[in-house]
């Protein structure tokens, strides 16, 4: 109960984030994806002030023993760059770039971004599920 | 740049690195919005409620917003369906391979000085820009 009471206000937290820094329009991010352009930086200062307050507020909080909620801290310890990181950024990076709508704004941009958000959050859940089946059949191969 | 506005974008930004922080001191957990989303589906049982109400969070927010200020936030995005179509399926397959998005690798991730996150990072930044250069060549703007 308390775990997903914490994790709707995280959500809310975020998502107001998004919303005051403009994140949820993709003009905005496509702005400052076109560094030859008309280039806008504010992405830059969204990426500084969530880097600043999260770099501080992770290390005050690994202090503790344990989170409020859970048993222990779940922290990737996975340090090796590999093709399959490199691979599925530059993808991730290209849809990207063609409409400046990542996971976060798009999901936020659900009660006013209209058909083309609905549709785009519709493919983002079928390419994920596509992962999810070439993850299962390729990637971890079955050991019988 | 007359649409640069880097005093909101640092207000919000802080409150992006806020939410990460309060997820990790109350729940041990990265704010990866494409891992948050994707578990919500598939992660396993007992472990998909918190990604729901999180997610249920980042579509309340505009909105509560919106009603309080009496305007929608700016929007604009193109009407092209096969290019979202296209863009979706990349954009949800590509942070799955890649184990991360904007926020799980950009903002968690470079927080702790994870090498993966810096890659991650510098490629898809990369690869995001180098999409609009050739967009804009390609469409002749």
């Amino acid at each position: 109960m308390g775990r997903n009471i914490a994790a709707l206000f995280a959500g809310l937290v975020f998502g107001l984030g998004l919303t005051i820094s403009e994140m949820v329009n993709p003009a905005k991010v496509l702005a400052f994806l076109d560094l030859f352009g008309n280039w806008d930086p504010s992405l830059s200062f969204v990426m500084g002030g969530a880097l600043i307050v999260t770099a501080i507020g992770y290390r005050l909080v690994w202090t503790r023993d344990r989170p409020v909620f859970e048993e222990r801290f779940q922290v990737p310890g996975n340090r090796q760059v590999d093709t399959r990181l490199a691979i599925g950024a530059v993808l991730f990076g290209v849809g990207w770039g063609l409409v400046g709508l990542c996971p976060g704004p798009a999901i936020s941009a659900l009660t006013f971004g209209g058909a083309p958000v609905f549709l785009f959050l519709s493919a983002m859940a079928v390419g994920i599920g596509i992962f999810e089946g070439f993850d299962r059949i390729i990637a971890r191969p079955n050991p019988v | 740049m007359e649409n640069f506005t880097p005093i909101s974008a640092s207000i919000g930004g802080a409150l992006i690195g806020l939410s990460a922080v309060l997820l990790m001191a109350l729940n041990g957990r990265i704010a990866g919005i494409s891992g948050v989303f994707s578990g919500a589906v598939f992660a396993e049982r007992g472990d998909k409620v918190w990604r729901a109400m999180f997610v249920l969070g980042l579509i309340a927010a505009p909105a509560l917003w919106a009603v309080v200020r009496g305007t929608e936030p700016p929007f604009e995005m193109t009407d092209s369906w096969p290019l979202i179509i296209a863009a979706g399926l990349l954009v949800g397959f590509g942070t799955r391979l890649g184990s991360g998005c904007t926020s799980g690798h950009g903002v968690c991730g470079l927080s702790r000085l994870s090498p993966r996150s810096m890659a991650s990072v510098a490629i898809f930044m990369g690869a995001g820009m180098a999409t609009v250069a050739v967009a804009k060549s390609v469409l002749g703007a």
